[in-house]
């Protein structure tokens, strides 16, 4: 009963990650919108800027991965390896949030030493849909974080309860 | 069978060496990329413009805590390398510090976390790097790196320290949990392993 609770939360979390994932590579890629700058028209599209592509890139992995592993058989000797892939995918997700949030940081704020200007006052619904895709992000890192705490629990077994 | 076979080699004497140079190695570069990273700082005087005959300069600086990914490498990489020297001192001198099995799951969590934390500090600052470096023309921003050639190379050594850094912490946080598999085994080079039961 107690294994059928944990391996039941444990699919729920990876469930819960993966549609996290797949929701901000959504929104992320539906983020586009044309403004006029006086006689100018700028048009914000997401791979305008190197780090959303990682983003993009980084998280539809996570999002594939987690819907494979979804389905590995419980019995299957895969779940050590489980825990290493979990590990990668967890630095993947943190370099991917961690580099769009210093250029969306950047785009909002601006960086009055170089000279380089916001861009958010310009394209207001395009920065709200990059912030909504960052914050999927974060949900979906915080989540992959329990569940390599729980994988390691589970599979590695360091406190010795099973004998 | 062939999980035994690995745990027994994470466990043996001379791996402990291997990790105490591999976690020196990682020490020393997340040490040098906070270092030179924090001291990159470059002054200029730029004619901006003429009155006259007479030109106008203008003297800017180009410094890491303009930019807050910048500093968030900075301290990232400081966090690490102080956290490497913490577990090599571990290694060597907390002989048979041990209070229910707790030291070799603490050392995998925290070398796990400490890799995540780096390499989001390393990515974080590429892709700045890369914005400074090659601008950015749908935003308007221009690359600084044609003006402070010499803060662009500092900063470029640095995140190559750090990269280095980067697959140094997995290495390490990959034979750290493959201890896990094995307990009883911990690594001190003052006290005798103890007997696996």
């Amino acid at each position: 009963m107690v294994k059928l609770t944990q391996r039941l939360g444990g699919l729920v979390l990876r469930f819960a990650a993966f549609c996290a994932a797949l929701g901000a590579v959504i929104a992320m890629i539906t983020s586009r919108e044309r403004s006029s700058f006086f006689v100018l028209s700028l048009v914000a599209k997401y791979s305008d800027l190197a780090a959303f592509k990682y983003f993009v890139i980084a998280n539809a992995i996570v999002s594939v991965y987690s819907f494979l592993v979804l389905f590995l058989p419980k019995e299957s000797l895969l779940w050590k390896f489980v825990v290493v892939l979990d590990l990668m995918v967890t630095m993947l997700l943190t370099s991917s949030l961690s580099a769009a949030v210093a250029v969306a940081q950047v785009g909002k704020r601006g960086n009055a030493n170089a000279g380089w200007l916001p861009i958010c006052g310009q394209v207001p619904r395009f920065c709200d849909q990059i912030t909504g895709a960052l914050i999927a992000g974060l949900v979906a890192l915080v989540l992959y974080v329990f569940l390599l705490i729980f994988s390691i629990h589970h599979v590695v077994d360091p406190f010795l309860l099973r004998k | 069978m062939a999980v035994s076979k690995l745990a027994l080699a994470a466990t043996s004497g001379k791996n402990c060496k291997v990790l105490l140079g591999l976690r020196l190695l990682a020490f020393s570069a997340t040490l040098s990329a906070a270092i030179v990273m924090g001291l990159n700082k470059e002054t200029k005087t730029f004619v901006v413009g003429q009155v006259g005959n007479t030109p106008i300069k203008a003297t800017f600086t180009a410094k890491f805590d303009h930019t807050p990914a910048f500093v968030f490498f900075v301290v990232a990489n400081a966090m690490v390398s102080f956290h490497n020297l913490l577990m090599i001192g571990l290694q060597i001198f907390g002989g048979e510090i041990e209070f229910t099995g707790f030291r070799l799951l603490s050392v995998a969590i925290l070398d796990m976390l400490n890799v995540t934390l780096i390499s989001a500090a390393a990515n974080a600052a590429a892709f700045m790097a890369e914005v400074g470096k090659n601008g950015n023309k749908h935003a308007r921003w221009e690359k600084i790196c044609d003006r402070f050639a010499t803060y662009c190379d500092h900063g470029a050594g640095a995140l190559i320290a750090a990269f280095a850094g980067v697959i140094l912490m997995l290495i390490i946080s990959a034979v750290s949990i493959s201890r896990l598999v094995q307990p009883n085994k911990y690594c001190s080079t003052t006290a005798s392993p103890s007997v696996v039961p």
